[in-house]
């Protein structure tokens, strides 16, 4: 084992620097990692569907209760949510706590706009009797846009305490490195919707 | 609904005389145990330096102990099965209704995976991994300590389903229909859900943690295709982890829903498709037995190039064929259910497949070969073990082989040629490779030796116990025995059923011999000690640690240029060398957040199972809380001082320089 | 052929070594049941071709190896040989295509679904395995049994298997190859006993309490004649395999004694697997032709499905076809409306609840 020995103090001091530097970039690497388990649940939910969504059990199938306008709304404002939570990003970086606060809020009431209309989709469903007990083809579709749902509410929860964080504790390494998974998050999400619009309402309209 | 759900005194099986006293040997054996610790005033040791430690070596030694702890559970359990079919033989009934052994044989089969099997390698990955590769954590340390917490809470519910309500009796698969409400309204199979998700969430994490640390911490130096045999196998156990716990977990999620809340994924009713339960089911669980295997691979590897001295054959052999093996154990899941009904064509793909698998197990079984092949073989325990495996995992290669054939196992599927087959792989090459890492890194984990003698005594009842148990199994399959049946009315299987439960006989007792090796072991420390932190002559990093390692591992990171890093230090002689200074190394504090987080996970888990919705909020805002907390706590990591570095690897050093 | 000789030979051997072996897999009255054993025989030679060694070698190489043998020679740094890594490589190769081609041959020749070349003419059973017990509909003969299956030897039998509850296996070891049971759907598998005989039959897959005694006597007669003289000992029996007979059988029960039905209302078997698709006789009528009619697409997608899990696990389009004649005519069997017969109220009720 050969062995460096550092010349004086400084190196030490370099050295501890760069061993927090290392901590961020494990800790988004890592939640690259925990993505892709996550982008694995989604995906066997997603076959899961796949296989189920022609099982309507002489009930509805999804030409009878999508409705694309409704579902194109909500679409946009989880898109334009990743735009306004990348801005948020970029002021952070800047270190701009207005501007991040603000952009995290409108990220954040974007995001309520997509759950609040995706929580009037199910209760309407379930109100005409289409839940998730009516058949496979249901449960599947409840499933899997109700686990995507699931998701976004966490990451409107983590927003929560990410704005809280940044409000009283301003913009340090730590607010920067979580403010950077949560963005990873969000645009994960994104991209998971975006995958959802197509096979699940798309496809299933047509 | 009432205020504890379902749950009820009636849930407590008072009528099951086993049971009772199983329950009333394990309180006096708790009562005992915490008698101990209060005499000898431990329980702020246990607490501050065991319970919240994010050292991944005392996770490490934790996991172990909780896996030898779930082993004597399981095992019991075995010992019923055949006892049970033993004494259950010309029309017999045996002493086991049907529901008490229809749960036997799940909890087994769960125990024996989920908390004995992947526990123990998880601990052992735990305890050497981070020290192969020169560094002083994993990535992660405080995720690890609450991914073996929550491991932990699995093997708690699981251990409660015994003596409050009933465990699952469906098999360890629970394949649906059967593990639907309609046929299993009870609580067992909801146990096995929480059970199940919990620690297997704790492994998707464990897995990310080690993929993390294998890729971002290695020692300075160290190239991907110089890390140590036993972490690439890890590593590539750890990418399946990843890429196929998930689907676990998606597919307990969904049996969830259909059970609690009348969704048909699975169900008869509906439109549901249980076939689609059996495939994402087998897509994780084929994985998982490699995900159990490839790290014993590992630990043979180390240990055979250890003990003879020599360089391990082969290295890039090994470690591709590893990779071949991950990625192929991917596209290999139907051959557990070629009788469901699948094309000639879908079938034969999938039994190719399965078949091309032996090819890269055939190259690692000739590279260990070709590693004792010109060297100077101690035979030590861990190399019995070893050698063991070689003979007997090879005979379960070939009948996995055979059971690969569509056409053979048209006749040979669920028979108790399947068992034989499985253990013949998991016992013969998973559990064996446990116990020779166990032997193995014992030295280093605790600072003394393990009874060589007892060792060996264990090893050969452990053996011959095996084949006695199992290659019965082997033939009662030919003769058309399934498996999971509670008795036995053909004459003609009487005396290999008998043959069998004395096999068990025999491997309980190598069973005993372990344990007390394991008290003589300790009894005797002091004149075991390992002094110089390489007992065996070691090839990487983690003997160039003090045996148990500096709770920091390295006081300066190592500079690595080769496979065998420490081997290659001794021979330039720069090994065990005093620098002039040291640094000051940043730690991270140990913590209880990961404990009481899984709490509340665990009563999240135990309230699901009995419906008590209360219990579910306050564990889910308990449990989210104390993450909060965790997660805007400043004072987590501290610096250990040069001076306090110095005084530690001085007193290591001259132990070394006198040894 | 030497492989087939040596084969003979092992077989031979290992008849002796599993004296005990009689009423197994590895002692077939079936031409499956024999191409089976054949075939584990072959592999399992091929296999010994390197198992052997290995063994042998670990063995010989620990002794010749081990620690104090100064005498031998010791290479510490030695690691690589580009010649045995080839070897190593080559060899498990070789025979795992040797072994590749036998598999894809194989299961194509044994595939359960492929109806059996031979100059009789097939009889048909249905199978329907329930808690826990089986239960044998002989559509040709229009009669039923329990727990005792009779065919001819000598002549195919082709199976259409489905099941009541759980999933179970059906397996009658001795005749060769098993299959899988399932709800809502069908399975098939081909069989022939080359000699007379009472085999036994069992489940192969658990499914719960009374799965110890799912088993059955598979009587394969001397002559077709026999086989006449059993469908008439069972026609003597005055029981009627009705919707009402089918729903009291169905009652979980424990080692069933065996049961015979002298008559099957027509249409049994279909209206069993169809018992839990949600049928409506009046809305499947109107949109038959439509692509997306709900219950086409059903099928359609349980068509999807079985691409991935397995190609023909069911037969439904045909079973469509079946069901729309039985539906009117017998009373349904449906599930989750047990007492009440699927019909148009039904689904009505449905909707206004819905609305």
């Amino acid at each position: 084992m050969s062995i460096t020995i550092p010349a004086d103090l400084n190196v030490a001091h370099s050295d501890e620097h760069h061993e927090h530097h290392d901590t961020s970039g494990n800790t988004l690497f890592g939640f690259w990692l925990y993505l892709m388990t996550d982008c694995i649940l989604f995906a066997s939910v997603f076959a899961t569907y796949a296989v189920l969504y022609m099982n309507t059990d002489g009930g509805v199938s999804g030409k009878d209760i999508f409705e694309l306008d409704f579902v194109l709304i909500e679409t946009a404002a989880l898109l334009v949510s990743s735009i306004t939570y990348g801005l948020a990003l970029i002021f952070a970086k800047r270190h701009n706590k207005a501007a991040t606060l603000a952009w995290l809020l409108v990220t954040f009431a974007l995001g309520c706009v997509f759950i609040g209309m995706e929580v009037y989709e199910f209760h309407h469903l379930i109100e005409h009797g289409n839940g998730p007990q009516r058949s496979a083809f249901l449960s599947s579709f409840f499933a899997l846009v109700g686990m995507h749902g699931l998701h976004v509410t966490a990451g409107l929860i983590w927003m929560v305490i990410m704005m809280v964080e940044v409000a009283k504790t301003g913009l340090g390494p730590r607010s920067i490195t979580r403010l950077s998974c949560l963005s990873l998050f969000w645009h994960f999400l994104d991209i998971v919707w975006i995958c959802v619009f197509t096979v699940v309402y798309l496809l299933g309209a047509l | 609904m009432s205020f504890l759900g379902k749950l009820s005194l009636d849930a407590i099986p008072y009528h099951e005389p086993i049971i009772m006293v199983t329950l009333a040997v394990v309180a006096i054996a708790g009562l005992f145990i915490a008698a101990l610790i209060t005499k000898y005033k431990k329980w702020s040791v246990l607490w501050n330096d065991w319970l919240t430690s994010v050292d991944h070596k005392r996770l490490g030694i934790m996991y172990i102990i909780l896996a030898m702890v779930m082993l004597i559970r399981g095992f019991s359990d075995a010992i019923m099965m055949r006892t049970q079919q033993a004494l259950a033989t010309n029309g017999a009934a045996g002493y086991l209704p049907p529901e008490h052994y229809d749960q036997i044989f799940t909890a087994h089969g769960v125990i024996m995976i989920i908390f004995m099997a992947m526990p123990f390698m998880i601990g052992l990955m735990n305890l050497v991994v981070p020290l192969q590769i020169g560094a002083r954590d994993v990535a992660f340390p405080f995720l690890n300590n609450l991914s073996f917490w929550l491991t932990a809470s699995g093997a708690v519910l699981i251990n409660i389903s015994l003596g409050l309500g009933e465990f699952a009796k469906t098999g360890w698969v629970a394949y649906p229909p059967l593990s639907e409400l309609a046929y299993s309204p009870g609580v067992g199979v909801d146990y096995y859900i929480w059970a199940l998700q919990i620690s297997g969430i704790g492994t998707t994490l464990t897995g990310v943690n080690f993929i993390a640390t294998v890729l971002k911490m290695r020692a300075p130096g160290m190239k991907l295709m110089q890390m140590p045999i036993f972490t690439w196998t890890c590593t590539w156990a750890n990418i399946l982890i990843v890429a196929s716990f998930p689907i676990l977990t998606a597919v307990l999620g969904l049996l969830t829903l259909d059970r609690y809340m009348d969704f048909h994924f699975f169900t008869n009713e509906g439109g549901g498709n249980a076939m689609m339960y059996i495939n994402l089911f087998w897509a994780w669980g084929h994985p998982e037995v490699y995900i159990l295997v490839l790290p014993a691979f590992g630990i043979f590897s180390e240990v055979i190039s250890t003990f003879t001295s020599k360089r391990l054959f082969g290295y890039t052999s090994m470690v591709w064929a590893s990779g071949v093996i991950s990625v192929l154990g991917f596209i290999v899941w139907l051959h557990h259910f070629f009788t469901m009904g699948s094309s000639a064509n879908v079938n034969a793909f999938f039994g190719v497949m399965t078949m091309v698998i032996a090819v890269p197990t055939g190259v690692k079984l000739f590279n260990w070969l070709f590693t004792i092949y010109r060297g100077r073989l101690r035979i030590t325990v861990p190399v019995l073990w070893t050698l063991g495996f070689m003979v007997t995992f090879t005979i379960g290669g070939m009948t996995g082989v055979l059971l690969a054939l569509p056409g053979a196992d048209y006749v040979l599927h669920n028979s108790l040629f399947l068992i034989a087959h499985f253990h013949n792989t998991i016992i013969g090459g998973a559990v064996f490779g446990y116990l020779a890492g166990f032997a193995f890194w014992f030295p280093k984990a605790t600072g003394f030796h393990l009874n060589e003698r007892l060792g060996k005594a264990s090893f050969w009842c452990w053996q011959i116990g095996f084949y006695v148990a199992f290659m019965p199994l082997y033939v009662l399959g030919f003769m058309g025995m399934t498996r999971r049946i509670n008795h036995i009315d053909n004459p003609a299987w009487n005396i290999w059923i008998y043959l069998a439960a004395v096999g068990a006989a025999i491997i309980l007792v190598g069973i005993i011999l372990q344990f007390v090796q394991l008290y003589v072991s300790i009894r005797d420390r002091d004149q075991n000690r390992d002094t110089t932190g390489d007992p065996w002559n070691g090839h990487t990093l983690e003997w160039s640690t003090a045996s148990p390692p500096q709770f920091y591992n390295f006081a300066t990171l190592p500079q690595v240029a080769d496979i065998d890093a420490f081997t290659d230090a001794k021979e330039k002689g720069t090994a065990y060398q005093r620098p002039k200074h040291y640094q000051a190394i940043h730690m991270p504090k140990n913590t209880p957040s990961g404990i009481l987080m899984a709490l509340g996970i665990t009563a999240v888990g135990f309230a699901a199972i009995w419906h008590i919705l209360w219990l579910a909020i306050v564990g889910l805002v308990g449990a989210f809380i104390v993450f909060l907390f965790r997660a805007y706590n400043n004072d987590v990591d501290y610096y250990v001082q040069p001076d306090e570095v110095a005084r530690i690897e001085d007193a290591h050093l001259n132990h070394v320089v006198r040894g | 052929m030497l492989i087939r000789k040596l084969s003979k030979a092992a077989s031979a051997a290992f008849v002796l070594m599993l004296a005990g072996c009689d009423g197994g897999v590895l002692d077939p009255k079936g031409q499956i049941g024999i191409d089976e054993k054949h075939l584990i025989v072959v592999a399992t030679l091929l296999m010994l071709i390197v198992v052997i060694p290995v063994i042998f070698m670990t063995l010989y190489f620990a002794w010749k190896y081990r620690d104090g043998r100064d005498q031998e020679i010791y290479a510490p740094k030695w690691a690589h040989s580009t010649a045995i890594e080839t070897v190593v490589w080559i060899v498990p190769i070789v025979i795992v295509i040797i072994l590749g081609v036998i598999t894809w041959r194989s299961t194509h020749d044994l595939d359960p679904y492929k109806p059996l070349v031979h100059e009789a003419k097939p009889i048909t059973v249905e199978v329907v395995s329930m808690d826990w017990k089986w239960l044998f509909i002989y559509p040709e003969q229009g009669v039923a049994s329990v727990n005792e299956l009779a065919f001819p030897a000598n002549v195919p039998v082709n199976f259409k298997i489905t099941s009541d509850t759980a999933m179970n296996s059906f397996f009658i070891p001795q005749l060769g190859s098993q299959i899988y049971s399932m709800a809502g759907m069908t399975t098939k598998l081909h069989l022939i006993a080359n000699e007379p005989g009472i085999f036994d039959g069992i489940s192969a897959n658990y499914s719960g309490a009374g799965f110890a005694g799912m088993k059955f006597k598979a009587i394969a007669t001397q002559t077709p004649a026999d086989f006449d003289a059993w469908i008439a000992k069972v026609k003597q029996q005055k029981h009627t395999l009705d919707s009402a007979a089918y729903a009291a059988l169905a009652k979980p029960s424990e080692y069933n004694p065996v049961e015979y039905f002298g008559a099957v209302s027509k249409g049994m078997f279909n209206q069993i697997v169809m018992q839990y698709m949600h049928m409506d006789s009046h809305e499947n009528m109107e949109h038959m032709d439509t692509e997306h009619a709900p219950d086409m697409a059903d099928m359609k997608g349980m068509h999807d499905m079985a691409h991935m899990a397995g190609e023909h696990a069911m037969e439904n389009t045909q079973n469509m076809a079946d069901m729309d004649s039985s539906t009117h005519s017998a009373p349904s069997l449906t599930k989750d409306s047990s007492t009440e017969p699927l019909s148009l109220e039904h689904s009505s009720t449905q909707k206004v609840e819905a609305e």
